[in-house]
């Protein structure tokens, strides 16, 4: 009997715990994102235990960055010399950086003024301030891009659909697919019912349905430096890896840390198993 | 009791401190050859696994204080750079935004423990009201450590909880503005909460001695709920229970280690990697998952809620009574000890009170779902009838459940059923 109630009291504590983490991410995501549908769900390079950032699909993200996107939305927590993390030589960041103009001062003058970036310089920012964005871009405020990959990431459905995901590594992936699936597949025709405001867009996966950006991405709309072939879906999933690289640098090095770390604990918690089993053996209990 | 006789040190330099403030006798009497029951189970892991959790979170937190800044024009940022530019900035981060959650997970099972094996009783009353009050000063220091990344979840949990207390009649509106520094969640707000988390810790950690030296006194509980009869049913902690209490620790590490590296952020809310806006509010405002069955609590009390236009909207408005069922959900765990009329402890031997228990665990996982959900229904009927059997179950099933039950009969000692081959004898406890 002392065993079966032992066991019991085991298989609730375990349920607990097991329970508890499950019902720890219940905040229910897909509804933080509004009524909007669920984004296709693609195969991210870097999700899994032992992902790593595609670096061709992220330098040709980088390039839909800066000829698309940067026209309108900063990424403000980036410095110039973070890129060498995608596998820039420190010329190739030097030569990057040098093509924008950064306010610097004041000289000897008291006076400011410009001079072109170096790879220790912020990201430069399409706008002096929210402003003169809003100014631009009739009203509408683009967001700063450097962790809109985290932020946009609301999950894969239910309770049970992001558990399981969770158990896959998956991370933020979901806000990769919502990215993607913003640009490549989004704009579609607004159904009867939707009233758009004057330079509003339809788009499927915005909450509310309208959004301020017209469709930013056309074929052929870069011309990659490597010769892949620059469809709509593809500068997609391009710009989306650059995005998931810039909102975290360090997930490779925390991936890369965290297999050896969860071998050295398997390891040895086995050994403190051992200890303890050895430790009790003489112990009638 | 252990025996009092110092053990003789070897080593001179230590039996020279010793022998004038004697802190190798104390750890020797209290950590080594203090007598634990020799029945407990890895359920008794849990108080260990807290502590360890308490001095990751002072040790991550101090380190990560050293490269924040509190103002709401550069909190965000300089969380950020904490991401990307502080060398393994990311792992104390993560170390420390997860370690929340396994805190609050270690503790919750550390009190179910408690509540399932009747390890409140006589005499450990003051013990687990000590626990209470730890559970509280976490759920403050929890509350205020999220506030300071200056998310958009910051932001507005910090508004949403702060305006709670606007439901003081009188100086309700008064308190808020003296909490804010203003009229808004801004600048010294970030401040002081910043200045209170740093506090909250020291305050959690001098009550968790007080909370252990209680125990010491008291001795641990076990899993019969019966007390020790002699030397013959206990183990000294070390090794024994050092070597017990480190197979859950590695467990847990795993665990842990797991979210930290690979999931380090399943467990909070994405909405706080956008930069405070108070112009922008989202479109749901949850607290984190451990405060969810308290929101759930707190948000049932609606001006159209049956029990409430019956009972309460006489004397209050809606939004205390929903202040005071949340508070109140812990005092009633305070006096858990009082509301308890059955004499005997572990649920092993109470047929009734056992089924209480887990219907508890139940309607609290229940609640945590539905203060996660939106504000409409079937959820907060199912939050209503929650909140309600919570209380029922506490303050008036308990009670009478201890008066009607007739418990099975207890084990003479903890070694018996070990030493007779599972024969009990029908003893009633009248401690």
């Amino acid at each position: 009997m002392a065993i079966t109630l032992k066991g019991f009291a085991l298989g609730v504590a375990t349920a607990a715990v097991a329970g508890t983490i499950a019902l720890s991410g219940m905040t229910d995501r897909a509804l933080a994102a509004g009524e909007a549908e669920h984004p296709p769900e693609l195969d991210w390079s870097w999700t899994g235990p032992f992902g790593t950032f595609d670096r061709a699909s992220a330098q040709r993200g980088l390039q839909v960055y800066s000829q698309v996107c940067a026209s309108c939305h900063g990424l403000g927590q980036l410095y110039y010399r973070d890129l060498t993390g995608l596998g820039y030589t420190e010329d190739q960041v030097a030569e990057f950086a040098a093509q924008y103009q950064v306010e610097d001062g004041p000289n000897d003058q008291g006076e400011m003024y410009m001079r072109p970036a170096e790879p220790s310089d912020h990201f430069v920012e399409p706008f002096p301030n929210e402003a003169a964005a809003r100014a631009a871009n009739g009203g509408a405020h683009p967001p700063d891009l450097s962790l809109i990959i985290k932020n946009r990431a609301h999950g894969f459905g239910s309770i049970g659909e992001n558990f399981l995901a969770m158990l896959q590594v998956r991370g933020y992936s979901s806000g990769a697919d919502y990215v993607h699936g913003l640009l490549a597949e989004g704009y579609v025709d607004p159904p009867e019912d939707v009233n758009l405001l004057p330079g509003q867009y339809y788009n499927k996966f915005m909450g509310s349905g309208a959004i301020g950006m017209p469709p930013p991405l056309y074929p052929d709309g870069v011309e990659y430096e490597d010769g892949t072939e620059a469809t709509v879906d593809q500068q997609a999933r391009d710009v989306s890896t650059f995005l998931a690289w810039a909102a975290e640098p360090r997930l490779e090095a925390r991936k890369q840390t965290g297999v050896k770390v969860l071998i050295f604990l398997a390891i040895f918690t086995g050994i403190l198993i051992a200890v303890k089993r050895r430790t009790w053996a003489s112990v009638k209990h | 009791m252990s025996s009092h006789s110092a053990p003789s040190f070897k080593n001179p330099v230590v039996r020279w401190v010793d022998s004038r403030l004697p802190v190798f006798s104390y750890m020797h009497a209290e950590y080594g050859t203090f007598p634990m029951p020799k029945n407990l189970n890895y359920f008794w892991n849990f108080g260990a696994l807290a502590m360890v959790v308490l001095i990751t979170m002072i040790l991550t937190g101090i380190m990560l204080a050293m490269q924040y800044t509190a103002h709401t024009e550069h909190a965000f940022d300089s969380v950020e750079r904490i991401m990307r530019d502080v060398n393994f900035g990311w792992l104390l981060r993560y170390i420390h935004m997860n370690g929340a959650s396994m805190f609050f997970i270690v503790v919750y099972v550390h009190i179910f423990r408690g509540y399932y094996y009747g390890s409140y009783k006589q005499p450990r009353e003051l013990l687990w009201i000590l626990g209470v009050v730890i559970l509280v000063l976490m759920m403050g220091t929890a509350f205020m450590g999220y506030v300071l990344p200056w998310g958009q979840m910051s932001f507005w949990g910090a508004t949403v909880i702060t305006n709670l207390f606007s439901a003081i009649p009188l100086v309700g509106e008064n308190i808020v503005t003296w909490l804010w520094g203003g009229f808004s969640v801004d600048n010294p707000t970030l401040n002081r909460f910043f200045a209170l988390h740093y506090l909250f810790p020291f305050l959690i950690l001098g009550v968790v001695i007080l909370h252990v030296v209680a125990l010491h006194v008291t001795k641990s509980n076990n899993p019969d709920g019966i007390d020790v009869r002699g030397p013959q049913d206990t183990v000294p902690f070390h090794p024994y229970f050092t070597a017990k209490d480190s197979v859950g620790l590695g467990v847990f590490l795993l665990i842990f280690a797991f979210f930290v590296f690979f999931a380090p952020n399943y467990m909070g809310h994405p909405d706080n990697y956008i930069e405070a806006n108070p112009l922008v509010t989202p479109a749901h405002i949850v607290p984190e998952w451990y405060f969810l069955p308290f929101y759930a609590i707190l948000r049932s009390f609606t001006d159209d809620w049956w029990f409430f236009s019956w009972f309460l909207s006489w004397l209050m408005t809606a939004k205390l009574a929903g202040v005071l069922a949340m508070f109140g959900s812990l005092i009633v765990l305070a006096v858990l000890p009082w509301l308890d009329t059955s004499k005997v402890r572990s649920n092993r031997y109470r047929p009734i009170h056992k089924w209480l228990v887990i219907a508890v665990l139940i309607d609290f996982v229940i609640l945590g779902w539905v203060g996660g959900k939106p504000a409409e229904e079937p959820y907060v009927s199912i939050a209503q009838w929650s909140t309600l059997f919570y209380f029922f179950a506490f303050i008036v099933l308990t009670p009478i459940i201890g008066w009607i039950e007739r418990p099975r009969p207890l084990p003479a000692s903890i070694s018996e059923p070990v030493l007779k081959g599972g024969a009990t004898t029908a003893k009633m406890e009248k401690s």
